[in-house]
């Protein structure tokens, strides 16, 4: 155990971003003294990475990790119900507590919006907090918000869509055009991935982890990896580690690229739409080049990397950048000084940086409303500790200044590339999947900046080592809150423009 | 104007001449295997145990080309002496069995409904359906409808309402969240209607195989009419399978 972990039977843990930790140095407090800290934590400028039930000695649980400048780590016991945090406290809270209620049907008393969130019956077989009867089809009983007056009329829209979408189901309360509110029903993607990987066997884990969100494929399976090499004690090549981060930021740019082409889309701008669609295909293409999978899927294994990059195709990158760079720029050009553009950007889908900050926005969502978190800066792993950082400046939280920060950290991506590929002869082995022992008894959680924000992945063993609780929060569980809010007051017309800027994950959320 | 020109000229004509002119895959990139039939058992098993979707029949020497997600596994463990990733993306069938190959596939044109391709030859209209899958197949099918693929200039077209299609597209496992949806959907187009499941998900409930939350099984619901396999399945799959069922 490394000596820092000390044990404070009465505060927070501090931990490390991938680190071991013994379950039984993780401070399990009564649940006033853990509301208490998590009050104070919250108030002072504190965010929510996970917060989850899980069940110990038969006993219910709640742990907790959070962050400021740190990370830590702080568990509770409760009964069936316990005093919502939601309501005494913050809304960073608010959609971590549904959740517990559906997984766990233990009750936050006084949840100010206590509502379903993927529409499943719990794992404890105890009885359901919503009242639903599981044999019938979603949404069961779910009482949609309504406002009500002779002018009021209400949109509803979903779950199939109409385009190449995923599902999900949105309701608008309009006057006229204008929206007063937009509430958002999601759950059809649920495919019980967080319980699969409880059971499936070893050699499954990560092929699960890579489709969670295949758009975050290398995302979430690093986040897997590195809990698994945590826990098995596994050491990566630094070379491995290049490959990796690499990897990271080519989806990161296939997604900033692509969707800056349907924001253009989106405004009836086509000649960039176009353009930018056929530029994402090109990184897909590279990733391709990397492991033989457009989208990174089979390139991530626990101890490194299962195809190791040669000068060949360090190459096909490296000069696919430089071709590539140009064509971008002025794609970009061409983009954001459109009158027409602009007209639309601005001013459209604002979340100022309090809302932002009250429901704990991550990612490009957050940095556009001048929450600086990245995972990148704030707990750096693979070979980011060694990169410099991008830093917008445009923080207005309307659509404009969301896809200026995609823009930049395109191009900071595409900088943070060239560095990595720079690094030659970096040791690097090729690994295949083999099972390995993980240590009993134990936690670890890991945090990735995906291109949505941060991906967190938390593990806990049992006294044989199998993972007895896998918690997987995609950015998305933080940000579709943002998405509902952004619609107030806004024209019924600029949703597809405010969702697209957001571009969330159904899938990744719905688990 | 003149920065649309200007771009315009920079970006010029991307769209690829397949199918007139044959395409190749970068050398990683692992399409239909090829199975070396007299390889040792030993190894055959070895292969099947680390294949984590089960693809792999030890007896029959094959490989069910509906369940694998293409990782690639079963070739770097053994340094391909059972099964080697050719780069041929040319993978589409007309029935499940077909999929369980031997490193062959029946020649896809030969075996559609011939009046699939008298209805539907020179117009395809499809609704796509997404459910439950990890969003790169839905990705991966929008992508030919960028300039490089141009899906349009064959006459076929993903559409925004049922009414208007003539066919469904499915991806994804189909979670028990989504199957009334997904239905519902089938039901309002119109008939004759094709079915293609596509993905591995849509055919075996690809990674999420063995879930509770899931169907897993397309064609237990709908009758299918085309299978295209992947992880997800690479557009030109996509393509050479519509193309080839349908022209």
């Amino acid at each position: 155990m490394d000596s820092h972990l000390q044990i404070k039977k009465d505060s927070l843990l501090q931990i490390q971003n991938g680190e071991t930790v013994p379950r039984s140095v993780i401070p399990c407090l009564t649940f006033d003294r853990f509301a208490e800290l998590l009050d104070a934590f919250v108030k002072n400028n504190g965010f929510i990475v996970q917060l989850f039930a899980f069940v110990e000695d038969g006993k219910n649980k709640l742990l907790a990790v959070v962050r400021n400048e740190n990370l830590y780590v702080l568990a509770t016991e409760v009964g069936e119900s316990f005093p919502s945090l939601t309501a005494s406290t913050s809304p960073r809270f608010h959609m971590f507590e549904r959740e517990i209620a559906e997984q766990y049907g233990i009750t936050p008393k006084d949840h100010p919006w206590l509502k379903m969130v993927r529409y499943h019956a719990n794992y404890r077989q105890a009885a359901d907090v919503f009242g639903n009867d599981y044999s019938e089809d979603i949404p069961g009983n779910y009482p949609y918000f309504q406002v009500e007056g002779e002018a009021i009329h209400e949109v509803a829209v979903g779950p199939v869509h109409a385009g190449i979408i995923e599902p999900g189901h949105f309701r608008f309360q309009c006057a006229g055009e204008e929206v007063f509110s937009l509430e958002i029903q999601l759950g059809y993607q649920h495919r019980g991935v967080e319980r699969m990987l409880t059971e499936v066997p070893f050699k499954r884990l990560t092929v699960l982890c890579e489709n969670i969100a295949g758009d975050t494929s290398i995302g979430h399976n690093l986040c897997c990896c590195q809990a698994l090499e945590a826990l098995g004690g596994l050491s990566v090549d630094p070379g491995a580690r290049t490959v990796r981060s690499i990897a990271l930021e080519l989806e990161r740019l296939a997604n900033h690229i692509g969707d800056l082409g349907a924001l253009s889309g989106d405004v009836a701008f086509n000649p960039p739409a176009a353009y930018f669609g056929r530029l994402r295909g090109e990184f897909l293409n590279l990733l391709q080049v990397l492991c033989g999978n457009r989208f990174g899927k089979s390139l991530v294994l626990p101890g490194g990397i299962s195809q190791i990059m040669t000068g060949e195709q360090a190459k096909i990158i490296g000069d696919k950048l430089k071709e590539l760079e140009p064509e971008i720029t002025n794609v970009c050009d061409l983009l954001f000084t459109a009158h027409t553009v602009q007209a639309r950007f601005e001013n459209t889908g604002t979340v100022s940086k309090q809302m932002a900050a009250d429901l704990g926005l991550v990612g490009y969502c957050g940095r556009a409303s001048g929450l600086e978190y990245d995972v990148r800066v704030a707990f750096p792993n693979e070979a980011y500790s060694s990169l410099h950082a991008n830093r917008n400046e445009m923080v207005a939280g309307d659509v404009y200044s969301r896809a200026t920060v995609r823009r930049e950290e395109i191009m900071h991506s595409m900088h943070l590339i060239r560095t990595l590929l720079n690094r030659k002869g970096e040791p690097c082995a090729k690994m295949t999947m083999h099972e390995f022992t993980l240590a009993p008894e134990s936690f670890v959680v890991t945090l990735n900046e995906g291109w949505r924000g941060e991906v967190s992945h938390c593990l806990l063993t049992d006294k044989d080592g199998r993972i007895e609780r896998y918690k997987i929060k995609d950015p998305s569980f933080h940000n579709w809150t943002g998405l509902a809010m952004s619609l107030r007051n806004q024209e019924i017309s600029d949703f597809p423009l405010c969702n697209k800027s957001f571009n969330l994950s159904y899938c990744g959320f719905d688990l | 104007m003149l920065k649309i020109i200007k771009n315009r000229v920079e970006q010029g004509c991307k769209t690829t001449s397949y199918p007139k002119e044959p395409i190749h895959l970068y050398k990683r990139f692992r399409g239909l295997p090829r199975i070396n039939a007299d390889c040792d058992p030993a190894v055959i098993r070895q292969c099947a145990a680390i294949c984590p979707q089960d693809a792999i029949y030890c007896a029959e020497k094959k490989i069910d080309l509906g369940k694998c997600t293409f990782c690639g596994r079963c070739e770097n463990v053994a340094d391909g002496a059972f099964v080697t990733f050719s780069q041929e993306f040319g993978m589409g069938a007309s029935t499940r069995e077909a999929l369980v190959s031997d490193g062959s596939l029946p020649a896809l044109a030969e075996h559609s409904k011939q009046h699939f391709k008298k209805l539907f030859g020179r117009s395809l209209q499809l609704r796509q359906i997404s459910a439950a899958g990890c969003n790169s197949c839905e990705a991966d099918t929008n992508v030919l409808n960028t300039p490089f693929f141009d899906l349009a200039r064959f006459g076929i077209d993903f559409v925004a309402s049922p009414r208007h299609a003539d066919g469904i597209h499915v991806t994804g496992p189909i979670s028990k969240n989504m199957k009334a949806a997904l239905i519902a959907t089938f039901d309002a187009v119109p008939s004759p209607k094709v079915v293609i499941a596509s993905g591995a998900c849509a055919i075996s409930g690809g990674a999420f195989y063995g879930s509770p939350e899931i169907v897993g099984d397309l064609n237990s619901i709908v009758p299918v009419d085309l299978y295209i396999p992947g992880c997800p399945p690479h557009p030109l799959t996509t393509l050479h399978a519509l193309l080839h069922y349908f022209k």
